[in-house]
């Protein structure tokens, strides 16, 4: 599975978000998104999830433009973690997990035991299997995430989308999740999106970075390309020193004051 | 689920025949169970008037009332999966308030004296309000919003309200006898036939949103959750709602307004039994039609021989419970 985007333009209404923005990830890529608030991130990946479309250019999937994915086709191949998930209803985590199960139902089927079981492995996954039957409405915002992850991983994509998806995780899930993902992008080649403001994660973890400024890919490459000194200081406006972790030998970012 | 759906499917079976016993005429257990069984086989234990009042007056009337309130409990648990807020109902939504104005101007122009006549006009002011309250919210595009729904429902409600206040001060007194009668629910003047109509849209209606449950579980987490996981979303909509609106409109063009009964019932259902749609339509169908026979078992015997009407009595239930709620909530 591979993605590809052509000169697309996107605005909600006349501001443009997205202009003339082009860019690849290929298949098992951990490709990360950054850039500052009201960039176009969340709105690049509603658009590789096949929420939105591009008004102009198009987005492929596989070669295939996303207007022309069946919405099951594509909700087998592309899954997102949202920010957030609000129900005014009460649902047990196990049901929502469940819910990332309804693209491989045909219709009017019930969940049968492979999809439990898929589920449930999920839910073990991203130690979400303790609380399976308490009320997704009032478990933590971590708790909450991570039944989110889940549901995604139900989904059983080969591209998976993140948006923000570590912020309310602490130190100890966070570093289960992302092993989790290194696992999943090695042993099923899952393509893996991330949008972060953790500079650093990206750094860590991408294979390829996009760099969003004001609708359009300021810089795109490998970590060493884009996280510079000078592309931070002319997007954020921050004055940043920009070395090398002597660990992984990837670029670290620390905040001048 | 099958569990839960027979034990409320039994619980209905018993309010049915409680009901049938309870009466201002009274007709012992025994007797009542005799008939049943004669029903069946085609027997005759009891005298002519009591079958007559067994078989005529209170069966067709028990399952008039099951098939109402079962359409209004399954058209509040779906309105308010659509519009995502507790508090939708048929009656909120100014659905109730379309067909009573259409009722009003139905028995106004005459038209009581067709077959159907005014349940007609009562269903098109229904479906009418329908497509005014959508088309007044919908805006650029075919989003629906939810909040806006629920407020201009309440608008084009209070307009009705206005309208219908109206046509009460110019009408003759006979007249209006049958219009309060009507704003208020009642349940006595169904026919055998009218039943049929009921039950067959209740039939219809529910198979259709039967088979939408399990999309509407996903729809309730959001639009865009919904379309990524693969509903579309539009479509799965547009389904829903034309079903829920034939269910509601048909019932309260029969039946006149009986509040309370869309929200009372979906959310206790709610609270015992989950979210799972494909629980809740069944459950919160046969649990409505077991409280409103069990409302209208009430009216009937309170003020005996004088009747209420029952949506008296729901909207005495209804109003304190829903207080309860808030104030549970508030906590």
């Amino acid at each position: 599975m591979f993605l590809c985007g052509r000169d697309i333009n996107f605005s909600y209404s006349k501001e443009p978000i997205l202009t003339d923005f082009s860019f690849s990830i290929e298949e098992a890529m951990i490709a990360a998104i950054i850039g500052p608030n009201g960039s176009g991130k969340t709105t690049l990946l509603k658009i590789i999830n096949g929420i939105l479309f591009p008004a102009n250019g198009s987005l492929l999937i596989n070669g295939v433009d996303s207007r022309r994915w069946p919405r099951k086709e594509l909700a087998k191949t592309v899954a997102i973690v949202p920010q957030e998930n609000f129900s005014i209803f009460p649902f047990y985590a196990e049901e929502i997990v469940l819910m990332g199960r309804f693209p491989h139902l045909k219709n009017h089927q019930f969940e049968g035991k492979k999809d439990y079981r898929i589920a449930h492995e999920a839910m073990e996954k991203t130690a979400t299997l303790a609380f399976a039957s308490r009320r997704y409405d009032q478990l933590s915002a971590g708790e909450r995430q991570r039944v989110l992850i889940a549901r995604a991983l139900a989904q059983e994509p080969k591209i998976l989308l993140l948006d923000e998806s570590t912020v309310f995780l602490d130190l100890q899930h966070q570093m289960r999740f992302l092993s989790l993902l290194r696992q999943l992008n090695k042993e099923q080649n899952l393509t893996i999106i991330f949008v972060t403001h953790d500079i650093n994660l990206a750094a860590a973890h991408a294979d390829r970075i996009i760099l969003l400024y004001c609708g359009k890919n300021y810089a795109i490459g490998s970590p060493a390309e884009v996280i510079t000194a000078e592309n931070i200081k002319k997007v954020y406006d921050v004055n940043v020193l920009v070395d090398e972790n002597p660990q992984t030998r990837l670029p670290r970012m620390t905040l001048l004051t | 689920m099958l569990q839960i759906s027979a034990l409320l499917l039994a619980l209905f079976l018993v309010l049915g025949v409680v009901s049938l016993v309870t009466g201002s005429v009274s007709i012992g257990w025994k007797k009542v169970l005799l008939s049943l069984a004669d029903g069946l086989t085609g027997g005759h234990s009891l005298s002519a008037q009591e079958e007559l009042i067994i078989f005529s007056v209170r069966l067709p009337r028990i399952i008039f009332a099951g098939v109402v309130g079962a359409s209004l409990a399954l058209g509040g648990v779906v309105f308010q999966a659509l519009l995502r807020n507790p508090l939708a109902d048929p009656y909120v939504l100014g659905i109730s308030g379309g067909s009573a104005l259409g009722a009003i101007i139905g028995i106004l122009i005459g038209a009581g004296a067709f077959y159907l006549g005014v349940p007609l006009l009562a269903f098109l002011g229904a479906l009418a309000t329908v497509f005014l309250v959508f088309a007044v919210s919908g805006g650029k595009g075919s989003i629906l919003r939810d909040n806006s729904l629920l407020l201009s429902g309440v608008v084009i409600n209070a307009f009705f309200s206005a309208a219908i206040l109206f046509f009460l001060s110019i009408v003759n007194s006979l007249e209006l006898h049958s219009i309060t009668f009507w704003l208020m629910g009642d349940l006595a003047r169904a026919s055998l036939r009218e039943t049929g109509t009921a039950t067959v849209c209740l039939v219809f209606g529910f198979i259709v949103l039967y088979s939408q449950a399990g999309k509407l579980n996903l729809l309730v987490q959001g639009d865009e959750t919904a379309r990524q996981l693969g509903v579309n979303v539009e479509k799965t909509r547009q389904r829903i709602l034309i079903a829920t609106s034939l269910i509601t409109a048909v019932a309260v063009a029969l039946a006149g307004i009986i509040g309370f009964v869309g929200i009372m019932v979906p959310h206790m259902m709610r609270l015992l039994f989950g979210s799972d749609h494909r629980l809740l339509l069944p459950a919160a169908s046969l649990f409505g039609a077991s409280f409103l026979v069990a409302a209208d078992t009430v009216a009937r015997v309170v003020l005996a021989p004088a009747e209420l009407p029952v949506g008296v009595i729901t909207a005495l239930c209804g109003a304190p419970y829903f207080i309860f709620l808030l104030k549970k909530k508030g906590n």
